[in-house]
């Protein structure tokens, strides 16, 4: 089934699946004409800005805003009590079903945290208004540590029934199998890991313009939002305004990657603002404040064991997890995976066993486990397994690539029922692994790394042959506060051949306007260039879940398929009867429908879209329109396997990713170009947190990498020229074979690299090291076993 | 992140700078390349009520090789030294320096000036202008004077500058025949502040070290000199053993603290491999390699 | 602590404005002009979303007051398209050089005063020159092709004799 060609069935004229087309959306952005939240501009706007919390846990004795509210050009303060007054609003769900402050009347849970909000007439007099607010606060002690919170010492949310800092408890396969099948296996391995907190830094913050209008009682909102429907619905169910009432438009998003996912106090604040000046409202973010304050992912404690045969062959996986939530649970999971799909853990490789056990904790952090560009835990289970793997392999004595090659689930056991409940849709992960070994030249590599170990050189190849999960989701599992999590699609033909195209799923950057044309132009024939794709606006865009998770394609692009199809039959109708024939007689080709036999009788598709609105047949409706609001009969399964080498300066730890090839296999490709981007984007975003990036809190709580100047997202200049591939093995459910692709390199990037440079440094002793690996972490382990230059 | 209101002047000379710097005193700030002092006021960790805009100033932007000096206007942009042909080929520890110094966009911005009297031990210049034996010219009420840069870093953000005094120009010495000079800094990615910086200046004659001069960045609190590394080179012979040796007295001298760059140990241990890096590759220069 | 008049060229048009001295050239640009084409991504002058070019030099607009562009010439991603696209901004659309849009503008117009000081610029110092601009979408690797585009195109139209000039030798 699989293949290493894209597969092209329209002219470049049409411009269907598998073209290079260059991007629709693209001259906008080139010129400086992009629409982003802060670009909108309303009369009478008023600006919005956030005094926070300099404690991580302090009760608040007193807010005195007088002298702000003396300023000239300040117009209200707004408060938790004010909110409260307002109908409880002080407190707002997250999408986890945990509750978290809007602003906090009691006590304030974490540095950073939303405190007080000041509306003035301009951004400049806002700024000078928070400075004036006096706040008395009566520090806590801080919870920093998820193991030290569990042990309930200092409650955390001591809003809540149970005074506990234990969340939630989850677990997923059978602990009874894996612990028989650890028990008569001849080889065990355990290690704990830490995938830590970090941020997704789009570079546009978050924002919005709320503008109220008092006349009709109706709300539009302008936000920073990957799920604008989503985030209707929960706007309403939060203040009470009727969802008709409420319009939300997402317009152009500076990046998102699960970090405009969940509702932040600030956007509530300016939706109260808006409420009660009546004026429109802007609120956005500052970098600080962003990195501050939300956006953040990961924070697993990791505790894995894994089991092997006397061959080698892994026959088990058993894994405890202690997330960490910060202050709520407010990550963007579907409902019934509180942890996420973490339990895909079991990866690439065929089993006999595997048992999780998460288990979540309250600190005085803020809110934690928003997506970093990844599909709801894949990325922690991608680590954790393919470190375990790892270890095995050399533990074993075996090479990393032959030991995968071994273990590797096979073709022929597709559809591949996981020992965790997942089926996988389809793969091929020898001939992945195979083609990076043979792009990189790997039998050569391993021979230089022998010849550079004798001469006390470092280097390493680290592999990580990753599977995802990704598409959420069909909707008899998953759903988000009890939204079931289709997608959809609603297509207009013209009469003059050109078309309308509306989806559910909102773009950041992934190309949207491009792909989905080219979807439908797959399905109807009609050129790229002449649909229109539009979304982000809830009056016009049908409902969806919007993007994240990989999950545009696998849901939203089913649905553009499926709308389209629809069109297709009723042009059948409509094109027999123009031909005169029988709709069995004819046949589509590209772009028209033919009678059997006779290729001159034929009509093309936009003779019949303008037949559907001047000359159908009687009885039939008029018009050329179809909706389809899809639910995936299972998820998709991406996969791929990534080599990266890296050379470590032996005087200072420094670490040089000195190639880096990446096969990925995401089913049927619709635009290779934007492919591309996507697989670079997403390695560079794993790059960053295995080398670079992380959230770090001093005892205090205070966040101690809250700028770009410690918060090290990477420059051109650390980025390596990466090398990609592909296999293709078509997705067999979904209706055009593709599976998603934006979050596969960031999950399987961050093992790669880390597998590397303990690969450098395993004959040292070394089993693991955790990321982000940092010079100081590998000069610890140089010097220690007298490494020096 | 808005910085505070302050009132702004661009006088369009250095007497007319020095006056207002007089007449306000230490309300008033000097604003030049802006790239430390913008940020540090939008996040109003300063807030000065006055700001001299001395970008007006006609004069102060050059760099040009005199018999005893490289002459370097106090406004000089760190691009225009890092693009200078003069100095890629006579000062490249200059060179070195201002191509590290944030990113290309800052440099464009950015002066010479403003990183020394800043004063900040992050910055990079200290470290060059120290290890080049450098005078300072600064303009005052009184005149002009000259400060050996020995003499001006006398503090954390604080030289030895007076509150009405304007950094005028930095005079580095012409190295002698046989001199070469290198600043290797180690960053956690391109644009940071270093972990450490090394600038080694020396110069060679009959196969021994006559003089050599090393400065430090980002391990102390105020801009140093590797002192007792220099004086265990002074007149040997160049060779491993000693470099290594000179490296280690420069990692116990210097005063490191644990920050998110790394621990304090870590960051010794840097000094003392990138201090024998620095001398190495200063000894290739001063034997003609650039 | 009043306002001050302002007087610029800015893309070409003369403007004057009376702002306070505090006002970052940024927010001069994009409130008070309404040129929403520069960005802000930080308050660090890390990201350079914000990147502008000012007497021919590419500057962090958010690290510069409005008042400091007093009587200099600046110039913003509205002004790059002219008789049709810049070879950067087609060198972007071919080569997939962007991605959410967010700090393209900042990246054409480092790169644009890049190419005029080196218009023939190996890969490593295209990532050298854009080093101070960051993206979170594309990994660069398309930027620098994107660049590299621009520059063999201008390198192209710079050495080839114009139609005049031919006109010229023939007659």
């Amino acid at each position: 089934m699989s293949d290493t060609e894209v597969r092209i069935t329209t002219p470049p004229d049409v411009c269907g699946m598998g073209h290079r087309m260059k991007r629709k959306e693209d001259p906008r952005f080139i010129q400086g004409a992009g629409k982003f939240v802060d670009d909108i501009k309303l009369p009478g706007m008023l600006y919005l800005d956030i005094v926070r919390s300099p404690h991580a846990h302090a009760k608040i004795l007193n807010i005195d805003a007088s002298e702000a509210l003396a300023l000239p050009g300040v117009l209200a303060v707004i408060t938790g009590k004010d909110l409260q007054a307002a109908g409880n609003l002080h407190w707002m769900p997250t999408l986890m079903s945990d509750t978290q402050m809007v602003l906090p009347i009691e006590k304030v849970v974490y540095y950073a945290q939303e405190v007080c909000a000041i509306v003035a007439t301009t951004r400049y007099i806002a700024a000078d208004a928070i400075e004036l607010v006096k706040v008395d606060y009566e520090p806590l002690p801080p919870v920093m540590d998820p193991f030290e919170a569990l042990k309930d010492k200092v409650i955390v949310r001591d809003d809540k029934e149970k005074k506990t800092n234990h969340v939630w408890h989850w677990e997923a396969g059978n602990k009874d199998a894996t612990d028989e099948v650890f028990a008569r296996s001849s080889k065990t391995i355990q290690q704990k890991m830490y995938i830590p907190r970090i941020h997704v830094s789009s570079i546009e913050t978050c924002g919005m313009v709320a503008s109220w209008d008092k006349i009709n009682e109706h709300m539009t909102i302008y936000m920073t939002s990957q799920a604008p429907h989503a985030h209707r619905t929960v706007i309403s169910l939060v203040s009470g305004i009727p969802e008709n009432k409420i319009r939300v438009i997402s317009p152009d998003i500076g990046g998102g990657f699960g970090g405009k996912v969940p509702v932040y106090p600030g956007y509530v604040c300016t939706i109260v603002a808006s409420l009660v000046t009546g004026k429109p409202v802007k609120w956005i973010e500052d970098r600080s404040e962003n990195l501050q304050a939300d956006s953040f992912a990961r924070d697993y404690h990791i505790d894995a064991q894994m089991s092997a045969d006397e061959n080698g062959n892994i026959t088990g996986l058993r894994v405890k997890t202690l997330a960490d939530d910060g202050a709520a649970d407010a990550a963007a999971n579907p409902s019934k995976f509180p942890a996420g799909l973490y339990s895909i853990g079991t990866g690439s490789y065929n089993m006999e066993a595997a048992h999780f056990e998460v288990d979540a904790a309250y600190t005085t952090k803020p809110p934690g486990g928003v997506a970093y560009r990844c599909s709801f835990r894949v990325t922690e289970a991608v680590h954790m397994i393919e470190r375990m793997t790892d270890i095995m392999a050399h533990d074993l004595g075996e090479d990393p690539a032959a030991f995968r090659l071994k273990n590797f689930i096979r073709k022929e056991q597709f559809p591949y029922h996981s020992p965790t409940g997942w089926e996988y849709d389809s793969g091929d992960y020898h001939r992945a692994l195979l083609l990076a070994m043979e792009m990189i030249g790997y039998e050569d590599l391993r021979k230089e790394q022998a010849e550079k170990r004798a001469r006390g050189e470092l280097m390493g190849i680290g592999i990580s042959s990753f599977t995802e999960v990704v598409g959420a989701g069909p909707s008899k599992d998953f759903d988000i506060l009890g939204i079931k999590m289709f997608d959809s699609c609603e297509i207009r033909v013209h009469p003059t051949g050109s078309a309308l195209v509306r989806i559910g799923v909102q773009t950041q950057g992934q190309g949207h306007e491009t792909t989905f044309a080219q979807i439908v132009a797959e399905e109807l024939g009609l050129p790229a260039s002449s649909i229109k794709v539009e979304h982000g606006d809830t009056d016009t865009a049908p409902y969806g879940l919007g993007t994240y998770a990989s999950r545009s394609t696998p849901t939203a692009g089913a649905a553009a398929a499926m709308a389209a199809r629809k069109i297709r039959e009723k042009a059948k109708k409509i094109a027999a009867y123009l031909l005169e024939a029988n709709e069995e007689d004819l046949e589509w080709d590209v772009n028209k429908f033919v009678v059997k036999g006779s290729p001159n009788r034929s009509k093309t598709i936009q003779e019949i879209a303008f037949a559907a609105y001047t000359n159908h047949p009687q009885g039939m409706e008029a018009g050329m329109e179809a909706v389809n609001y899809y639910d995936p009969p299972n998820l998709t399964f991406p996969f791929g396997s990534y080599i990266c080498v890296v050379d470590i300066d032996k005087g200072t730890g420094e670490i040089k990713v000195r190639r880096f090839v990446a096969v990925d296999d995401c089913g049927n490709i619709i635009n290779p170009l934007i492919v591309e981007g996507q697989i670079h984007g997403g390695l560079t975003m794993g790059l960053a947190p295995a080398l670079f990036e992380e959230i770090v809190y001093d005892e205090n709580g205070q966040n101690l990498s809250g700028t770009f100047m410690d918060y090290l997202l990477p420059t051109s200049m650390e980025t390596p020229k990466w090398e990609v591939g592909k296999t293709v093995t078509p997705s067999p459910h979904h209706p055009i074979g593709a599976k998603g692709v934006g979050e596969s390199p960031t999950v399987g990037a961050p093992p790669a690299i880390a597998n590397a440079v303990v690969d450098a440094l395993w004959h040292l002793g070394v089993r693991h090291l955790e990321i982000p690996i940092t010079p100081q972490k590998v000069w610890k382990i140089l010097r220690e076993n007298g490494i020096d230059e | 992140m808005i910085p505070g209101k302050f009132e702004y002047f661009a006088p369009t000379s250095v007497s007319e700078a020095i006056g207002l710097l007089g007449q306000y005193g230490s309300e008033a700030k000097i604003l030049a390349g802006g790239q430390s002092l913008i940020p540090a006021m939008r996040f109003r960790l300063a807030q000065p009520e006055i700001l001299v805009d001395i970008n007006r100033i006609q004069g102060l932007e050059y760099v040009r090789e005199t018999d005893d000096y490289l002459e370097i206007g106090a406004l000089t942009r760190e691009s225009a030294i890092e693009k200078s042909t003069i100095v890629q080929q006579r000062y490249p520890m200059l060179a070195d320096t201002a191509r590290v110094i944030a990113d290309p966009l800052v440099r464009n911005m950015a002066t010479i000036g403003g990183n020394l009297a800043h004063a900040d031990p992050a910055n990079d210049h200290p470290a060059t202008i120290l290890a080049y034996n450098a005078r300072i010219v600064a303009e005052g009420p009184g005149g002009e004077r000259i400060i050996p840069v020995d003499d001006f870093f006398i503090g954390i953000f604080e030289t030895s500058l007076e509150r009405d005094e304007i950094l005028k120009e930095i005079l580095i010495p012409s190295p002698p025949g046989g001199s070469g000079g290198a600043y290797l800094k180690i960053e956690r990615k391109v644009g940071d502040y270093a972990v450490v910086g090394v600038a080694v200046q020396l110069t060679m004659e009959d196969g021994l070290f006559k003089s050599i001069r090393i400065g430090l960045t980002n391990v102390s609190s105020t801009p140093m000199r590797a002192r007792a590394a220099e004086a265990l080179l002074v007149g040997q012979t160049p060779e491993e053993a000693l470099f290594d040796k000179a490296g280690r007295v420069a990692a116990a001298e210097c005063e490191p603290w644990a920050d998110l760059r790394g621990s304090e140990e870590y960051k010794r241990d840097l000094v003392r491999v990138v201090t024998k890096r620095a001398i190495r590759k200063a000894i290739e220069r001063a034997n003609g390699v650039l | 602590m009043g306002t001050r008049t302002v007087n610029l060229t800015v893309n070409g048009q003369a403007v004057t404005r009376e702002v306070e001295p505090r006002l970052l050239l940024v927010h001069f640009i994009r409130e008070d002009l309404s040129l929403t084409g520069t960005h802000i991504g930080c308050d660090t002058t890390s990201c350079g979303a914000c990147t502008i070019i000012m007497d021919g030099k590419a500057v962090k607009s958010c690290t510069i007051f409005a008042v400091q562009a007093e009587g200099r010439s600046i110039e913003t991603i509205e002004d790059v398209a002219k008789d049709g696209l810049h070879p950067l901004q087609e060198g972007f659309w071919e080569k997939h050089g962007l991605q959410c849009g967010f700090c393209t503008p900042g990246m054409i117009m480092c790169s644009k005063a890049f190419l005029q000081e080196n218009d023939q610029p190996t890969e490593a110092e295209i990532r050298w020159a854009i080093s101070g601009n960051l993206c979170r979408c594309t990994g660069y690797v398309k930027i620098v092709e994107a660049i590299q585009y621009a520059a063999e195109k201008m390198h192209e139209k710079a050495n080839q004799p114009t139609q005049v000039q031919e006109q010229e030798v023939v007659a």
